[in-house]
């Protein structure tokens, strides 16, 4: 027994999910759920691609063609994915410190391609699989286990910098802000060319109980109370997949 | 077919986010679960099932 989307969308027998109560990588997914469903895209035209972390986990629940692959290397993986079914749509779900961390070389070159992917972070602004680590979101000051006297690095806006490196759309959502983030998520796969929505998570398990920002309650109400959900662009530009198709052509003799 | 408010009681991890963002204030926690204490005053609004990050409770029903 579930709601529909829910027995639509989520693999059968893989509920309850392993995120802790309160954690808004739940909600960022059900969002996608209803946007696969908005669009009307067949399930099996959909590939789901993830790397490693609490987030990446999505990829186990879903039920789409989907890869659980390693840490950082999500975009990679999709990128062939596109490369050798360009009528697929091919989705990256992924957090913070997976796209931006260790993944943020894959990201900003995905993005300079303008490769014809959609980029879902879940960004909760911290390590959550491995014990709350600060990631490059973590706040100024901010604390985490591997800074227990505050973090001194300022931290990225990846829509921002997936701006800087040439993605066509861009923009910043949050777990509370369900109906704008699951508008964004629509309007990113249904974009031609590489599209990111940066999602604001939450983690009371770790960020929050490390930042005294509350449980799951405050920090939806801190997301309430802070947050503007934001389209950043969304512009057409030449695409990769398509670009490198016509060289193809070309080189055939212009067939 | 008319609404009804449904909790999937072994889905619910008691994080109150439906609680907290209930208009009606319908529910509350009890023993850690999400628990409906005034089904009358529920407007069928549907928050707590988008905000539920565990698809512990949702609205069956209706169109
Ligand atoms: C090559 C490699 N380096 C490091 C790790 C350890 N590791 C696993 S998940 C993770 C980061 C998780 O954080 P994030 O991507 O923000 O996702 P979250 O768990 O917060 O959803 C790290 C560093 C790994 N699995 N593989």
């Amino acid at each position: 027994m579930a709601s529909p989307i829910i027995k639509k969308y989520i693999r059968e027998g893989t509920l309850p999910h392993i995120w802790c109560g309160g954690c808004g990588h739940g909600i960022i997914m059900r969002n996608l759920a209803v946007a696969i469903e908005n669009l009307g895209i067949d399930r099996d035209k959909v590939c789901l691609v993830s790397g490693i972390g609490c987030s990446s986990r999505i990829a186990g629940y879903m039920d789409f063609n989907t890869l659980h692959t390693t840490h950082g290397r999500a975009v990679a993986f999709a990128t062939g994915v596109k490369v050798a079914n360009p009528d697929m749509t091919v989705i990256v779900a992924a957090g913070d410190g997976d796209i931006s961390a260790i993944g943020g070389n894959h990201l900003i070159h995905a993005a300079r391609r303008n490769i014809d992917l959609t980029v879902i972070v879940m960004n909760n602004d911290i390590y959550g699989m491995t014990g709350g680590q600060f990631s490059p979101t973590t706040p100024m000051g901010d604390l985490a286990t591997t800074a227990p006297y505050g973090n001194v690095d300022r931290p990225f806006d990846i829509a921002k910098l997936s701006v800087g490196a040439g993605a066509t759309y861009a923009a910043k959502g949050s777990a509370y802000h369900v109906k704008d983030t699951t508008k964004f998520i629509q309007e990113g796969i249904a974009h031609k060319g590489f599209a990111i929505i940066d999602c604001v998570s939450s983690c009371p398990t770790y960020y929050g109980r490390k930042n005294k920002k509350g449980g799951a309650v405050e920090m939806m109400e801190l997301q309430k109370k802070n947050f503007v959900p934001e389209r950043l662009l969304e512009r057409l530009e030449p695409e990769w997949i398509e670009e490198y198709d016509k060289t193809i052509r070309a080189m055939k003799g212009g067939k | 077919m008319s609404k009804k408010l449904i909790i999937k009681e072994d889905w619910c991890k008691g994080c109150a986010i439906c609680v907290a963002f209930c208009p009606k204030k319908v529910l509350d926690i009890k023993k850690e679960k999400a628990t409906i204490v005034n089904e009358e005053a529920c407007i069928y609004c549907s928050l707590c099932e988008i905000r539920c990050p565990d698809y512990a409770i949702y609205i069956e029903g209706g169109k």
